[in-house]
């Protein structure tokens, strides 16, 4: 099979857009915290504590909406973690979120460990369900991979609407952008830009850590170490690819989930010319050259990374 | 007349700095209250004080009668009190329209009304004469669009206070005319207005009443018509400080020569075919509104980037590639823009600042290794030469007081007696004593057989020192001009763009 | 809430954030003992004993110290000129692929000829792997955070595949490694009846000369200024964009002798698992120490023990080891604030 008979099998779609998923929650999440103005390099480890929480809640017996909304909790507690460090003291962005990234990861993995001391292969929970919608999951192709996906996944392209739509129109979304691009214009007008940071962090981390359980409870059953794999470090380059705008953050999941799945076919069909591991590479190399090729023309938020302390004035 | 607005007794400490002390003032409903002051005498930090972005160790403020709750800029606008910021509060990438609306609808809203938010805009624009495009980016605006956006900032959440701290500062004389033109107009309408300024012809021109704030203090109040000039300079420096005047003097060899030299930088104005000379023996002045191109060529001649065409040259030698410590062996003596940003690194010390240009020269390092010792020993002698005040050459530099910094960046640039002194705002921020010790240092080292190069966006400044003027428009130069003889009034309409080739205007030599 | 710089923090107040950071880290910990049900004296009290309880725990200590010295000044002098390195975990490997490739048999030379070559070999492998993201991010101003970390994953594949092929040892019984390195290349042990090998010395020796260097030279003043404001570096004088690139390659240097010393000395052969993540505790190492090289040391140190000291205690208790790494990754977290708490004083707004 070549390449374009590739892409025109179902299998291909549907394998796109659920390798997409948790790259459409993690980069929404960078980007709405990279818009009001900080950098959260804590992704990759709320996407793991995601990953343990979700799939915990429902282990434990609960439902598994009930654990995407305690993943969505768990993150936003981090984020909130996450914001008291830089937001409100100021300290450094690329540290804290460092630090979190260390901490989230060890907590999920202490506490895995900790509910389930013998387990030598990881126990499995009963994951989302693939949900045909009525009408369109009968087109060809399309029908049975785009439209016949788990129920996080729509989740998630809704989730890229409402971003969209809660950024650029609504009263909200213009404090977030103006938090990232002159604070002291926030604050001249009566609004707290600490406030306005943190919410946005918040909000970030919490579609960061349902990313992440995307994995464990929908993609795959169970949860191992190390499953997310470097995909956080992968949101944030795919912001930077995204120019901060949630309609090129889908683009630009899709993209890069549709190489990947491109990736695995090619594996099969190039047999053993090329090590795998090769292939295991392509989204990382991918990321890095999506970075530099962006780089000239990067409209970055203009206040990234500045800490804003009230009463710090010329 | 009734009072609209009182502070009463507002103190406020930084650190072991008073920068309030006991300040009383009220303000009458129409009136025009001018609040003057040198650099650092408080003013801005009152009006941050009322308007809510910091809070007052001590004091009380009232606006028509009730309290003012205080650090909540929120509960000022909803009292009325508007805020032009010396600094525009602006996002440079967002539009007009967004920077204006931002506030006004309640954050827990889920949808905008920009249709009607665009309307209000229209109508206040049309009634106050302040013309601006709604779907304008700010990055993209004029200095003067920019702050016109400020002020329907305030007007379009209904203030009725409002405070203008040193609007004309980036402007041109003509714009500031237009300035006063629309606060006459405002005031016709019921608004009152607090006028922060250093600038003492425009306090005249356009306040019915001034206090004059000189450390902390309020220490001169008086109704406008009985003010003057020399009472008024006294009152806000506390001295007779008079700040130092040109001598005559003949130019000599050419110390910096450019030739239709253009140069593009990553943001903002380029500079286009600029030419420009400066002898030995004179001051040279750039006059222009900020954004102008001021920039790059202060770049240039400081070394930090190469042009894309046209030749530079320094004591008749073109570098080809040049770097900034290749232009400070040359004997170019630098004094940046922004003495915190670009001046010292902050966070070392006063020492370690005071040799940064001299790092790899002999005594202060040998091999790669630095001399502590002799780099000492160097710095001590230059804070004594130089009287910069401070708790000793170790301590870190970001304790200096902005005057204090200003003499160490001096002392750096000038003590090896450089044949080209580039001066970029060398006074901005200071306090007058500062002011008039910079301007002697320079006309000193004009004396000594320097060429100085002055860009300044104060025309008093650029006039009281400068023997030949160049006026920079959206990167491009003037021909030269006598400053002797130049008005204000010329310099003005050129620095808006008139008039830039006029043949009436050019003096030759 | 507003913060007001101290004028000058006394020195002995800045020696306390880091022990600070660590009693918050540790009562943290003792939260998470509580959960598992076991007693916090006991579980602490095996932790030291398992650290330093013993000479062969001292001696183990010490081992694991070893690469976390060199990983921790890697991460020091990187973050001094903000230059986020994130990436040693990848340059170790790469320093250790160095390693492993002139020291397998490839070429024949005396020991005071091989090993100075193994490590000179690493250090620019580990070099030449930094310089590429400092070169982007000085080009591009592309944040080298990501791509540091994004490399980390590509060269562990790089290594992956090399063990399972060009690099694979017949001899291994169909485990990927690599062909152990010849006993002219291995660093001697310095003490009987233990793991600590020579290594622990050249770390300690790089510990000291980078002190010298950030001290006492035009390097190390230009890394500091560029570090504090690139932009007033730049004004002044130096070269920034040179002074970066000179930063990652002693930053990726560090990194790759570490590399070289973990497989010269202490494993004898190149395995993907050669670190567990010796990369990123140096970076906690490097805070702990506030950047300082001579404290590198000691947070070296520290942190082993605790690691070591982990161990053993999960050996005795039911407590999952990771409450090491929840140990280390809150000392991050609270030398931050403990930092901050005494380089500003709170001021009410």
């Amino acid at each position: 099979m070549d390449i374009l008979e590739i892409l025109i099998t179902t299998g291909f779609w549907a394998a796109t857009l659920r390798i997409a998923t948790p790259l459409i929650f993690g980069t929404l999440g960078e980007l709405i915290c990279e818009r009001a103005g900080v950098l959260n390099l804590g992704i990759e480890g709320i996407m793991t504590m995601g990953a343990m929480a979700g799939w915990m809640w429902v282990y434990q017996g609960g439902d598994l909406w009930g654990g995407v909304i305690f993943a969505a909790f768990i993150g936003m507690l981090f984020g909130l973690l996450h914001s008291g460090f830089t937001v409100y003291l100021g300290l450094s962005q690329h540290v804290t979120g460092i630090g979190i990234t260390l901490l989230a990861s060890s907590l999920s993995y202490f506490v895995f460990r900790m509910l389930l001391p013998d387990a030598t292969t990881p126990p499995k929970i009963a994951p989302f369900q693939p949900f045909a919608i009525p009408v369109l999951s009968d087109l060809p192709v399309l029908g049975p991979s785009v439209f016949t996906q788990t129920p996080m996944t729509y989740l998630a392209l809704i989730c890229v609407v409402v971003i969209w739509y809660g950024l650029n129109r609504t009263p909200v979304g213009l404090a977030v952008r103006m938090a990232g691009e002159n604070p002291l214009a926030v604050e001249a007008q009566g609004i707290n830009v600490l406030a306005v940071r943190t919410g946005a962090v918040m909000v970030g981390s919490a579609l960061m850590s349902v990313g992440g359980a995307f994995l464990t409870m929908s993609a795959f059953d169970a949860f191992y170490f190390g499953m997310i794999n470097g995909r956080g470090w992968i949101c944030v380059a795919l912001v930077i690819f995204a120019s901060w705008r949630p309609g090129k953050a889908l683009l630009g999941a899709l993209l890069f989930a549709g190489i990947d799945a491109l990736q695995v076919r090619v594996q099969q069909v190039s047999g053993a010319a090329i090590p795998y591991q090769f292939f295991l590479m392509a989204p990382y190399v991918l990321s890095i050259l999506a970075m530099v090729l962006m780089a000239r023309r990067a409209a970055y938020p203009k206040a990234l990374l500045a800490p804003f302390r009230r009463g710090d004035r010329a | 007349m009734t009072s609209v607005l009182r502070l009463e007794n507002i103190t406020k400490r930084f650190g072991s700095l008073l920068a309030n002390d006991g300040v009383s003032l009220s303000l009458a409903r129409g009136e025009v209250l001018a609040l003057l002051g040198e650099n650092g005498a408080g003013k801005t930090t009152l009006m941050n004080i009322l308007f809510g972005h910091y809070v007052a160790d001590e004091g009380r403020i009232e606006v028509e009668g009730e309290a003012l709750p205080p650090g909540a800029p929120h509960a000022a606008i909803a009292a009325g009190i508007g805020m032009v910021h010396q600094h525009f509060t602006l996002a440079d990438n967002l539009t007009v329209l967004d920077n204006v609306v931002l506030g006004t609808e309640s954050l827990w809203r889920p949808w905008q009304n920009r249709a009607a938010a665009r309307r209000r805009l229209a109508e206040m624009s049309a009634e106050f004469g302040l013309r601006v495009d709604p779907d304008a980016r700010v990055g993209e605006l004029s200095v003067g669009e920019r702050q016109r956006v400020e002020i329907l900032k305030a007007l379009y959440r209904d203030a009725r206070i409002l405070i203008m701290d040193e609007p004309t500062a980036v402007l041109t004389p003509q714009e500031t005319e237009g300035l006063f033109d629309t606060l006459r107009r405002l005031v016709e309408r019921g608004l009152s207005i607090i006028f922060i300024s250093h600038k003492l012809n425009e306090i005249l021109a356009i306040s019915d009443r001034v206090m004059v704030l000189r450390r902390g203090r309020i220490v001169q109040e008086m109704p406008t018509a009985e003010a003057d000039r020399h009472r008024l300079a006294e009152a806000m420096v506390g001295q007779t400080v008079t700040r130092p005047r040109a001598g005559a003097m003949s130019p000599g060899e050419v110390v910096l020569a450019m030739q239709t030299v253009s140069f593009r930088p990553v943001n903002g104005v380029a500079l286009d075919a600029a030419s420009l000379e400066v002898r030995a023996h004179e001051v040279v002045g750039i006059a222009g509104v900020s954004g102008n191109g001021q920039v790059p060529l202060a770049d240039l001649v400081s070394g930090l980037c190469r042009a894309d065409a046209g030749t530079l040259s320094f004591f008749g030698e073109t570098l080809t590639s040049p770097t900034a410590s290749k232009v400070v062996r040359l004997g170019v003596g630098r004094i940046p823009e922004d003495r915190h940003a670009e001046g010292v690194v902050g966070e070392m010390s006063i020492w370690e600042n005071m040799i940064s240009e001299d790092l790899r020269q002999p005594p202060i390092s040998r091999y790669g290794l630095i001399d502590h010792k002799a780099a000492r020993a160097r710095a001590g002698a230059q804070i004594e030469a130089f009287d910069v005040r401070c708790p000793g050459p170790d301590a870190e530099t970001r304790l200096l007081s902005g005057g204090n910094m200003q003499k160490l960046i001096l002392a750096r640039a000038l003590s090896r007696e450089p044949g080209l002194v580039l001066a970029n705002q060398p006074a901005r921020g200071l306090d007058e004593g500062a002011i008039a010790y910079v301007h002697g240092q320079l006309l000193a080292a004009r004396e000594r057989g320097a060429g100085v190069l002055l860009i300044t966006e104060d025309l008093e400044e650029l006039l009281a020192l400068s023997d030949r003027v160049y006026v920079i428009y959206r990167g491009r130069l003037s021909a030269s001009l006598d400053a002797k003889t130049v008005t204000p009034r010329q310099l003005g309409l050129m620095m808006a763009g008139h008039d830039m080739r006029d043949d009436s205007m050019k003096e030759t030599g | 809430m507003r913060l007001e710089l101290r004028e000058s923090p006394p020195i002995w107040l800045a020696g306390m954030a880091p022990v600070l950071a660590v009693g918050a880290a540790l009562l943290l910990c003792a939260g998470l003992i509580v959960w598992t049900g076991e007693s916090v004296p006991e579980a602490y009290g095996l932790l030291v004993k398992g650290a330093v309880g013993s000479r062969f725990a001292l001696a183990e200590t010490l081992t694991r110290a070893t690469p976390l010295i060199l990983t921790g000044l890697a991460a020091a002098v990187a973050f001094r000129a903000r230059l986020w390195n994130i990436g040693a975990e990848g340059q170790l490997y790469m320093g250790a692929l160095a390693a492993t490739w002139l020291g397998t048999g490839v070429i024949d030379l005396p020991p005071f000829l091989m090993i100075p070559l193994l490590l000179v070999a690493g250090a620019l492998a580990g070099g030449a792997v930094l310089v590429i993201p400092a070169l982007i991010k000085n080009k591009l101003r592309v944040d080298e955070v990501v791509t540091t970390l994004l490399l980390n994953f590509i060269i562990l594949l790089f290594v992956n595949y090399l063990l399972e092929g060009p690099l694979k040892d017949p001899m291994s019984l169909g485990w990927p490694q690599a062909a152990p390195i010849v006993d002219e290349g291995v660093l001697p042990r310095i003490l009987a009846r233990s793991r600590l090998h020579l290594g622990l010395v050249i770390a300690l020796a790089a510990a000291l000369a980078i002190w010298v260097v950030m001290r006492f030279t035009v390097w190390g003043y230009e890394i500091k200024a560029v570090g504090l404001n690139a932009r007033g570096a730049a004004f002044a004088g130096i070269n920034v964009n040179a002074t970066i690139i000179r930063t990652a390659l002693i930053s990726g240097g560090l990194a790759g002798i570490a590399g070289v010393g973990e497989v010269a000395g202490l494993k004898g052969y190149l395995t993907l698992d050669l670190s567990p993540g010796f990369g990123y505790t140096g970076i906690a190492v490097a805070m702990l120490a506030q950047l300082h090289p001579i404290g590198v040391v000691v947070s070296a140190v520290f942190l082993a023990g605790i690691y070591v000291g982990a161990d053993s205690m999960g050996r005795a208790v039911n407590i999952p080891t990771y409450l090491a790494d929840v140990l280390v990754a809150s000392s991050v977290l609270a030398v931050l604030v403990s930092v901050m708490l005494v380089r500003f004083r709170i001021r009410r707004g």
